[in-house]
């Protein structure tokens, strides 16, 4: 197990060293050009290579790419060409509400998904089924942003019982921090409820097909023990690994639901920063992201251990 | 109440889905089982024996409804019993043992829990009652290190501890009733004879009625009190033991017993001075695991194999699972590469060719497998499949079509065959494409890996017959695996007998079977099951 795990610490470098070469080449290999941006509509080619010159820009490329990486191993991100601030500053300050967003979002998304699957998977066919199906069809198909528009329009104007926009801070008091969390989270956790639910209904289907499923019948067991204990438990591994999944690409996929909902998160840092071209907080969000993706399915494979003993590293 | 049956079936119909070949999976089925009585249920596949057992139990699949009649435990009709009452009656009077306890068991949960969830269900003992109540029937049915397998998972024990788990939580609230469905077909013959002993054992003891569900006579002879023979969801014949095996009166019962293949190997031919076909000397295949800042650990499937078989001969490769006999066999039709050792074919030491240099040799050992369900390609036509290996090697089509048809006449079936899908066969069939499929690339060697292990007796004795008939006419030498005594006494004109890995003891079959050197032979005969019945040469009369 311990061999496992310095080993899969060891696969994270080369894996963390190719994507640094990846974004670094391919920020600069696109077009655009972040001290003219910087200079502003009416600067002139002097005052753009001054600028230029003095962001690193003017080296060749080796050369910037070694200074960036020697700087990343001393822990320190550089800082942003457009917001003046050190990147790792930056992302300090606009993790907490992409941290919240994402967990209060996977959290309903397994409360709801994976108990309509369970459900749906019991009484294949019926009505309950395909009624479970049609809506994850419907959740797969609507794109996030008519998602938000219709939530706001219908619970924030119409209704008034939420805010329509922004983002409080759950140390300044959970009330608040929930009420603004409510509407985003259901936004983005469509998608994953029927993502999840899915997979649930499937894994836990085939798991009832088991031989096991009718031994625990036959020992007298009720329906939710036989549901509960025996499939959904059997079931856990391809549903947590779904989840696992999911969490990763939700981190990425923030960045709609906090622009419509207007929360200050990683998401609209991107977004900002890549419409700058500012190179540094780009690649430092690039190089956070790569570091969580290869965590979390770190955690989903070391979970593997728990759900199955038929699982040894 | 002293004499009444623990269980009646009176005039039991069920029906079958609507697309189904027949409208009854039963139809009209009397059968009783008394106290302290072991009634067989015999069949082959598809006569409805399982669906009986189900329907018992109140677990008959979707699709499957009782129609008629009335199955009484102790006087109460099952088949009426709310869903609620099933399951207060289940494993406290009637319980159930499944084929295969690999299967059977959650493999998530360990055993410990997963006996303790029938006394949760069931009684009212608090946690620590529960534990000295299972450890006590780990102890009944002779689990070694109950304390241990009690934390261990279903994967840590071996396929004989498995079933005593299964029969563990059975047993495990001492119902009248037992219901046993082919419990030792997917177990050793030697882990078989001792999970027979332990139920005719418990059974005694607990005094418990038990319905009995196999399709091996030898097993109904070592086991049984009484005896019913189902086909087709009917009742062919039904009495005491000794009367059915002895004076079997339906033609069907006459022909079942008779297609059980006896222990006393026919006498045969020498063929002791034709030509070798193919030859292993000191044959070894390891397995490593591990490696990389871990201790590398080697496993020998097969250790130290040294032998040939002739042109025109069976050799049998006998032996129990995990003795190495496909090992073995896929070492020398190289689908997997030996460790050490040579393996010679045509004079020439194919152990170590590369892939390339392979290609010719291919053609000459060609290989039958167990499973005729999963060897032939669902998607592909009958005549795709037995054209392509001699196409593959350059024969024309129309010629390897001419081939295929003149094959599928050998092995018995139709020209019509040819533009069918395997789903569209049964077992029997299937496995005559596969030999056809094999006849087809000329062979000088043909691998049988347990041709017939997944047959119905009947079925079975037609197959070996078939690939006796082929090797007697192509005069083809035959390398036979299987782990059925009564199978190798019949096909085979040598033995291999094997464990662990390595070769035990080898010989003319007349001559291992009648005077076997080492006592692991000697063990591995005595376990087979009903063999003082000597099935096959009286039964006949």
């Amino acid at each position: 197990m311990l061999a496992f795990l310095a080993r899969r610490a060891l696969a994270t470098i080369p894996v963390l060293a190719m994507v640094a070469v990846f974004v670094f080449l391919m920020l600069r290999l696109t077009p655009g050009d972040p001290a003219a941006i910087i200079a502003g509509d009416n600067a002139n080619t002097q005052q753009v290579d001054a600028i230029r010159a003095q962001l690193g820009l003017e080296k060749p490329l080796l050369a910037q790419f070694g200074i960036w990486i020697g700087k990343i191993l001393q822990g320190d991100f550089g800082e942003s060409f457009f917001f003046k601030k050190t990147v790792a500053d930056l992302i300090a300050q606009r993790i907490e509400p992409t941290l919240a967003l994402a967990i209060v979002t996977i959290l309903l998304a397994v409360a709801v998904a994976v108990p309509l699957g369970v459900l749906a998977a019991w009484k294949q066919n019926s009505w309950i089924d395909r009624t479970v199906m049609a809506l994850s069809v419907a959740g797969f198909s609507v794109p996030v942003f008519v998602i938000g528009y219709v939530l706001i329009y219908v619970f924030a104007i119409q209704l008034g019982w939420l805010p329509v926009q922004g983002y409080r801070s759950i140390s300044l008091g959970f009330g608040q921090f929930i009420e603004r969390m409510i509407l985003p989270s259901i936004t983005l956790s469509v998608i994953y409820i029927a993502l999840i639910a899915r997979i649930t209904r499937a894994a836990v289907l085939e798991v009832l097909g088991e031989d096991y499923i009718r031994t625990a019948r036959a020992k007298g067991l009720s329906d939710r023990q036989v549901l509960v204990h025996h499939g959904l438990r059997a079931a856990a591994v391809p549903i947590v690994t779904v989840i696992g999944l999911g969490v990763a690409v939700l981190i990425g996929g923030v960045v709609v639901t906090e622009s419509v909902y207007g929360i200050p998160g990683i998401g609209r840092l991107v977004v900002d920063a890549v419409l700058a071209r500012d190179y540094p907080t780009i690649q430092a969000v690039v190089m956070v992201f790569s570091v969580v993706y290869v965590a979390l399915n770190l955690l989903v494979d070391l979970s593997y251990v728990f759900l199955d003993p038929r699982i040894r590293y | 109440m002293a004499d009444a049956p623990v269980l009646e079936i009176r005039n039991l119909g069920i029906s079958l889905p609507v697309d189904a070949e027949r409208k009854l999976a039963v139809e009209a089925l009397n059968v009783a089982v008394g106290q302290r009585e072991i009634v067989c249920l015999v069949g082959e596949s598809g006569s409805g024996k399982s669906v009986t057992a189900l329907a018992a139990m109140g677990l008959l699949p979707r699709g499957l409804k009782p129609v008629s009649g009335e199955i009484l435990l102790q006087g109460e009709d099952v088949l009426k019993a709310t869903p609620q009452r099933l399951r207060q009656l289940r494993c406290t009077r009637m319980s159930m043992i499944f084929q295969e306890p690999m299967t059977a068991l959650n493999p998530v949960l360990t055993c410990g829990e997963q006996i303790d969830e029938v006394l949760r269900a069931h009684t009212q003992l608090d946690a620590a009652e529960r534990r000295a109540r299972v450890l006590a029937i780990l102890r009944q049915v002779r689990i070694d290190d109950p304390e241990r397998v009690i934390g261990a998972y279903p994967h840590q024990l071996s396929g004989g501890q498995r079933q005593r788990i299964v029969i563990a939580m059975a047993l495990a609230l001492e119902p009248v009733l037992v219901i046993a469905d082919e419990p030792t077909t997917a177990l050793d013959v030697t882990t078989q004879a001792q999970i027979l002993t332990l139920i005719k054992d418990l059974q005694r003891q607990f005094g418990t009625g038990v319905l009995f569900i196999t399709h091996d006579f030898g097993v109904v002879a070592e086991i049984a009190h009484r005896v019913a023979v189902m086909r087709h969801g009917q009742l062919v014949e039904y009495g005491p033991t000794e009367e059915v095996l002895k004076r079997p009166r339906a033609d069907y019962t006459k022909m079942l017993i008779k297609a059980v293949p006896g222990m006393t190997p026919p006498a045969r031919g020498e063929a002791s001075s034709r030509p070798i076909v193919v030859s292993t000397t000191g044959l070894t295949k390891a397995y490593s695991e591990g490696g990389w800042l871990r201790k590398t650990r080697t496993i020998s499937a097969a250790r130290d194999v040294t032998l040939s078989v002739r042109r025109g001969e069976t050799l049998g490769i006998v032996g129990e699972s995990g003795a190495g006999k496909s090992t073995v066999a896929r070492c020398i039709a190289r689908l997997v590469d030996p460790s050490s050792g040579s393996v010679t074919l045509g004079g020439e030491d194919i152990a170590r060719l590369s892939h390339v240099r392979l290609v010719p040799f291919r053609r000459k050992v060609q290989v039958i497998f167990q499973d005729p369900y999963r060897s032939l390609n669902p998607r592909r036509t009958v005549r795709q499949s037995l054209v392509e290996g001699p196409m593959n090697y350059g024969l024309p089509r129309d010629e390897a079509l001419a081939r295929a048809k003149g094959l599928l006449k050998l092995v018995g079936l139709d020209e019509a065959a040819l533009d069918r899908y395997p789903h569209q066969f049964s077992g029997g069939q299937r496995q005559r494409i596969c030999i056809a499929r094999a006849l087809a690339m000329e062979p000088e060697l043909l691998i049988a890996d347990e041709p017939v292990s997944a047959l119905d007796v009947s079925v079975q004795a037609q197959v070996l017959d078939l690939i006796e008939d082929v090797r007697k006419r192509l005069d083809l030498a035959v390398l036979f695996i299987t782990h059925d005594l009564r199978v190798a006494a019949r096909v085979c004109d040598r033995v291999v007998v094997m464990r662990r890995g390595e070769v035990v003891e080898q010989g003319p079959t007349a001559e291992l079977f009648r005077a076997p050197k080492q006592d692991y032979t000697r063990q591995l005969l005595a376990a087979a099951p009903g063999r003082e019945w000597r099935f096959g040469e009286t039964a006949a009369s």
